[in-house]
């Protein structure tokens, strides 16, 4: 078949393939081991197919900024004017196929460890796989707020159904928490609406570039602070982080690995997306106090997971220290920290997913994250250890792995725009190698202290088959990051060049050259 | 001027229900004491698709307009209602057929009630003569008065009726003397003359201002809303739970309809901030309110005083008439379909002498009986306002109508009232998913009546969420066809 036919649809394709899947599941006698491979061949079939984008990206590439590749427009609702507009950049291109990557590997990860209500969980999970392609490929801003709302409640009820003890309390207090911040994202885009008769992205974009849009007074402001609010809650950014840890604690294996490796990039990604590139200016005036909360987050959520007992809660707070980095990255204006910071938001998909993934292999037979509980995993379960370590060294950062590449980005970008930032937040990567590091020792090293653990069977084929792929991942983005990064790059230059013409503020790049003669 | 065939078409739908109903009254006496109702059921459902067909006949272009010498005017705005009332009120004989037997209440009046009371309402949307208007009113709100004290045996069945008969007549007689009173400030009962009257004249009688506020004090009893909500709570939580299905959202969308109008199309003096404290009271004692429930029936008693308050909004922003009004329709409908569909759920977990209705009772629904508690599910996130349902566009519509008209300050009300309001029905799906179920609560099997009642408010509410071009077009037409501007 000629893949350019294909082309226009390839996304909505992407996207409601799940959705399609979760359907015919609803239809499914309730016989588990059915549903269980006929989800995991929906979501490997949504991978494939998801392939398509980046191997004929090179052929669709966008030539300037504010245009997309894959675009599609139809009209949806006349009148408010609503389209169905979908188009992804070399940023969301791999956020697409980070989720749709992911997806697979949480299935194989609830094979055992969900028993009860396995036909719900399978639906929520590829209802929820098609709310967060959704968001990434959403260029009308209607349609991202429909899939962004659309995420929520396949999550809250992952992780209250299927969760652990205190579910209820988690789910309830995420749903509330991003269901308010959001609402104020909604407000702002009706305004803009009502001012511009338009939801379309790139309209909008326009329009608001070329003061089209009357913004009375502190307009702007305001509706940069509505849409903040609600990525940010996302992300989440010091101090609206509070969510982050119980949801992740409660969330059943797969809920906590789609949460960190794909839920908290919608924020990264709106931040970048939609706060910068409807609004520059105002996200050059605010950069200030929000690298320093994004750097208070990258130390404070280090300076936790230290003193963590709890393993799964420990990886939440270094999350919230990597998601620092990553908004850091973003609001330093540079092209190598907007370059690490998208990539960061990828490795920390990787290397956090798969994090959560291994600590599923070990609650599946311990049922328990007390780091006290463990100790000399490494002699009953060396294979186990060996991809632990891998996956524990991409994510402190290791050059050749992952996320080396990122955070040195996104520090040589936060230093281009004023060293106390890079200084500071380059404490965060020593922070990470200490609990990391300590974590491990005192899981894998030494004698078994438990001894029930003494007898704990090693990773089997489908534990292996889920966490070798990551970790080989994670190692090719180490080695050959030009795979992923020449997309990105380009898509970040576009960004950074409508920032600099249409922001008021002196241009960022004169003095990084300056500071570097 | 006799009347002509093309009149008789303008009030088709009132006279196929009449008929229809008037022969469940025949039949009813005739049939043997302990024999099954249910076939008067099917009877009366079958009238009530009839008169949905009678309203798609009667909107063909050449029966716009007015008809019976200025009585009533058939137009977009009144096909909209007709057919939100009758699929209410199809939805909701439905959802009775096993309902009535179960309770031991299996009698054919009820059937004929509701086809009669769905006359008045349908009636009351097309009605643009004030006297016809009131005595649509209350042929609408005699039926509901009955029907809210249908189960005879139980006491706060009859409390329920008594309250509401007792309130219901205070507030019709205000809304009478509010007619009065326009008759005298304008020297008309037509709604278009007095639309005309008031647009003109260049200083308006202090009599209208009184009047204003006398019908708006009727018409807010009738949509409950704050301060007219007293009643809301008690009625709903004693009437038999099909029939709150029904008088929760047909009067309603009827009284609605009267609101817009003779108050806002007549463009009545100072109706805005009338409009706009009335919202902003309904939402904030609707959703207050409703977080201090533990019956589910009560919880969704203050949820519809709370929505009246959205739907208020809409209302408000009323100066841009073709959003404002357009945006109002809508959300009627998207809150009737939801809110049907939520009582079908609630009609069908009742039990004999609807002893469940408590939140507890709702505890592991989603294992109990998992479609069941999908659909609860389903029409919940559409109160709430959760994308792909009808109750997420429609609010979307509203407070974007609002904020087009400058409503900043209504708008942060309203939608931090959305955001507060997201707790109480989130309250009731965790307890049907998160919470071990009870044993004594049963799951009886659901019934086709009830199953074809859920299906059909399900269908609605997803197509309002996904495909609303087709109603939003409908309704943005009908600003334009009401009275003389």
């Amino acid at each position: 078949m000629n893949t350019s036919t294909l082309n226009p649809w390839i996304l909505t394709l992407t996207t409601f393939l799940p959705a399609f899947g979760a359907l015919l599941i609803s239809f499914l006698p309730r016989r588990d081991r059915d549903i269980r491979w006929f989800a995991l061949a929906i979501s490997v079939i949504t991978l494939l197919v998801s392939l398509h984008l980046p191997a004929h990206y090179r052929e669709v590439a966008p030539t300037n900024s504010g245009s997309f590749a894959y675009e599609q427009n139809l009209r949806w609702i006349t009148s408010p004017n609503i389209h169905y507009h979908v188009g992804i950049d070399g940023i969301s291109l791999w956020l697409v196929v980070l989720t749709t990557f992911l997806v697979p590997f949480c299935v194989l990860a609830s094979w055992k460890s969900i028993h009860e209500r396995v036909k719900e969980f399978f639906i929520l999970l590829l209802i929820l796989e098609t709310a967060m392609i959704g968001v990434f490929i959403a260029l009308d801003l209607f349609l991202f707020y429909f899939f962004w709302e659309a995420t929520l409640i396949p999550m809250a009820l992952i992780i209250g159904i299927f969760g652990h003890q205190r579910r209820v309390y988690a789910a309830v207090k995420f749903f509330l928490y991003t269901m308010i911040a959001s609402v104020f994202m909604l407000a702002a885009i009706i305004w803009l609406y009502a001012q511009s008769g338009t939801f379309d992205f790139v309209e909008l974009q326009h329009l608001l570039a070329t003061g089209a849009i009357a913004l009375p007074g502190r307009a702007a402001l305001w509706l940069f602070l509505g849409f903040f609010v609600a990525f940010a809650v996302k992300v989440p950014l010091f101090p609206l982080h509070t969510w982050l840890p119980d949801a992740h604690v409660e969330a059943p294996t797969a809920g906590s690995v789609l949460l960190a490796g794909v839920l908290l990039k919608m924020g990264t990604y709106g931040l970048l997306r939609f706060n910068i590139g409807l609004f520059p200016a105002e996200a050059h005036k605010n950069a200030p106090w929000i690298i320093t909360l994004a750097i208070i987050g990258i130390v404070y959520g280090a300076l936790v997971a230290l003193v963590q007992p709890n393993m799964k809660k420990l990886i939440a707070y270094s999350s919230v220290s990597h998601l620092g980095f990553v908004v850091l990255g973003i609001y330093s204006f540079t092209r190598a920290g907007m370059d690490g910071a998208v990539y960061q938001m990828l490795n920390h998909g990787i290397s956090t997913g798969a994090l959560f993934l291994l600590l599923g292999v070990i609650y599946d037979r311990r049922h328990t994250y007390e780091i006290k509980e463990y100790g000399g995993l490494a002699t009953p379960m060396p294979v186990y250890a060996t991809l632990f370590l891998l996956i524990t060294l991409s994510s402190i950062g290791l050059p050749l792995m992952n996320g080396f590449v990122g955070e040195f980005l996104i520090l040589s970008g936060a230093f281009q725009a004023k060293a106390i930032y890079g200084i500071i937040a380059a404490t965060g990567v020593i922070w990470s190698a200490f609990y990391m590091l300590w974590l491990y020792q005192r899981t894998f090293y030494g004698a078994v202290t438990v001894p029930v653990n003494a007898t704990l069977p090693d990773a089997n084929l489908r534990e292996r088959s889920i966490l070798w792929p990551l970790a080989i991942v994670a190692l090719i983005m180490g080695i050959f990051p030009s795979l992923w990064m020449n997309s990105i790059d380009a898509s970040v230059a576009g960004i950074l060049g409508a920032q600099q013409a249409a922001s008021s503020a002196p241009t960022l790049q004169v003095k990084v050259n300056t500071v570097l003669k | 001027m006799p009347p002509t065939a093309a009149d008789y078409v303008r009030i088709l739908p009132e006279i196929v229900l009449s008929v229809w109903g008037m022969i469940v009254m025949f039949v009813e006496p005739i049939l043997p004491a302990g024999r099954s109702r249910k076939g008067l059921g099917i009877f009366s459902a079958f009238g009530a698709l009839a008169a949905i067909a009678a309203t798609f006949y009667q909107a063909q272009p050449q029966f716009a307009g007015f008809g019976f010498n200025h009585m009533l005017h058939v137009d977009h705005f009144s096909i909209f209602f007709h057919l939100v009332v009758l699929l209410v009120a199809l939805a909701t004989i439905l959802m009775s057929l096993d309902y009535l037997p179960f309770q031991k209440i299996d009698h054919g009046e009820y059937y004929a009630l509701i086809l009669l009371g769905a006359v008045g309402m349908c009636l009351m949307s097309s009605a643009v003569e004030l006297v016809l208007i009131f005595i649509a009113l209350e042929i609408s709100s005699i039926s509901s008065y009955i029907l809210a004290g249908f189960r005879r045996h139980a006491a706060e069945s009859a409390e329920s009726s008594m309250k509401y008969f007792l309130l219901g007549s205070f507030a019709t007689a205000f809304f009478l003397y509010g007619v009065a009173l326009l008759y005298g400030a304008t020297g008309s009962t037509n709604v278009f003359d007095i639309a005309a009257t008031l647009g003109n004249a260049s200083r308006i009688e202090p009599l209208a201002y009184v009047a204003v506020a006398l019908i708006f004090t009727g018409l807010g009893f009738k949509v409950a809303c704050a301060p007219f909500h007293i009643w809301t709570p008690d009625v709903y939580e004693g009437a038999p739970s099909p029939v709150v299905a029904f008088m929760s959202t047909a009067p309603k969308a009827a009284a609605f309809a009267v609101l817009i109008r003779l108050v806002i199309d007549t463009a009545s003096p100072h109706w805005f901030w009338v409009i706009w404290t009335a919202a902003v009271l309904s939402m904030c004692v609707g959703n207050l309110g409703a977080i201090l429930q533990s019956n589910v029936k009560r919880m969704l008693a203050y949820s519809s005083i709370a929505h009246a308050g959205y739907l208020m909004v809409a209302f408000a922003s009323a100066s841009n008439r073709e959003l404002g009004i357009s945006a109002a329709m809508f959300y009627s409908a998207a809150y009737a379909a939801m809110n049907v569909g939520a009582f079908a759920v609630i009609t069908q977990m009742a039990g004999s002498g609807e002893r469940f209705s408590q939140i507890d009772d709702y505890s592991g629904l989603g294992k109990r009986s998992p479609m069941l508690a999908a659909a609860l599910t389903f029409f919940l996130l559409s109160l709430i306002g959760i994308p792909i349902t009808g109750g997420f566009f429609a609010k979307f519509y509203v407070f974007s109508a609002a904020l087009r008209t400058h409503l900043i300050w209504l708008t942060i009300i309203g939608v931090a009232n959305s955001g507060m309001g997201s707790y109480y029905y989130l309250r009731l799906i965790v307890r049907m998913y998160m919470f071990e179920p009870r044993t004594d609560a049963p799951a009886p099997r659901v019934q086709l009546g009830v199953g074809l009642a859920i299906a059909i408010s399900l269908i609605a509410t997803l197509w309002l969420g996904v495909l609303p071009n087709v109603v939003l077009h409908y309704t943005q037409g009908a600003p334009t066809i009401l009275a003389a501007h």
